[in-house]
């Protein structure tokens, strides 16, 4: 992930308002990460995806000279992002139930976690196997809506609560919650297939032959 | 005051990001040395959110910047007419 340095953003910035307008292909590398996965989250759809993600970035720079430098360029970004993928699905009619959610967290439900001791650790060089980035993958696209999201922002693209709260439009306390839950679902989701690739060190109990 | 395993597991997450106060976090961690589920799930939650990070679980469509940037190229030059 490139490393974003506000000092060269706001330079970039400077430059490409000046006409310099090839900077902005340097502005806008670090994010383009987080802009088509937040908004694949949303779409569900990889073509719609990179489509709303090319839109995103060019009504960023149409946009340029608005962005006042009161928040981090990455989270400004990320609303339109948002915005644009907003915007599709509500003209597609198929916005769902669960992103309606204005961001109240009142509901209860069942986030305590799995309970074992069979897996700890699982190294991430584990991950040159294409299988496990797969169950990965798809264990956060099992999430509902409002937690995918917020684990797109916090736990893949590393932002921080209050980024990843701005970048939504919610509180830290509803970021806070629920990415306590989202993580609690993800371990319970995948402890039975992570218990696989734990090192064997661990699995010689289990009788193997 | 004495914690039970519920009572680690709502605060895991806020654990693992920093977020408990001195006092809580004492508590959590004595309640740890002790309870091997509880240390379990916390090492667990940790090496979740550990792979999550790792750039080869979610990697962008081959060809994917490369065309966001000729796209770029593309509307920026419009713009100038």
């Amino acid at each position: 992930m490139a490393a974003r340095d506000p000092e060269f953003e706001a330079d970039c910035i400077r430059r490409i308002l000046a006409g310099e307008k090839r900077f902005f292909h340097d502005l806008i590398r670090p994010c383009e990460r987080a802009i088509y996965f937040l908004l694949l989250s949303m779409l569900k759809n990889e073509a719609e995806a990179e489509d709303a993600a090319q839109e995103t970035v060019i009504k960023v720079y149409i946009n340029l000279h608005l962005f006042r430098g009161d928040s981090q360029f990455r989270t400004w970004v990320l609303s339109i992002a948002r915005n644009e993928g907003l915007g599709r699905l509500r003209k597609i009619g198929t916005r769902r139930e669960e992103s309606l959610d204005a961001g109240t967290d009142e509901q209860t439900g069942d986030y305590t976690p799995a309970i074992l001791t069979s897996w700890r650790e699982i190294p991430t060089d584990a991950l040159e196997q294409k299988e496990l980035g797969a169950i990965l993958r798809k264990a956060v696209e099992g999430l509902p809506e409002i937690y995918r999201n917020i684990v797109i922002l916090r736990d893949i693209e590393e932002m921080d609560i209050r980024q990843t709260s701005a970048a939504l439009g919610i509180s830290e306390a509803a970021v806070k919650v629920r990415l306590h839950r989202a993580r609690a679902m993800l371990q319970r989701e995948l402890a039975p297939q992570l218990k696989a690739f734990a090192p064997k060190r661990k699995s010689l109990f289990w009788g193997r032959k | 005051m004495r914690i039970d395993c519920n009572h680690v597991w709502q605060h895991i997450s806020a654990y693992i990001e920093g977020e408990v106060d001195a006092g809580l976090r004492a508590e959590i961690d004595k309640h740890l040395e002790t309870c091997e589920l509880c240390s379990a799930v916390l090492d667990s939650t940790r090496n979740v959110v550990i792979l999550m990070a790792d750039d080869r679980v979610f990697e962008l469509p081959a060809g994917f910047s490369k065309r966001l940037h000729q796209r770029i190229d593309r509307d920026l030059h419009i713009a100038e007419g």
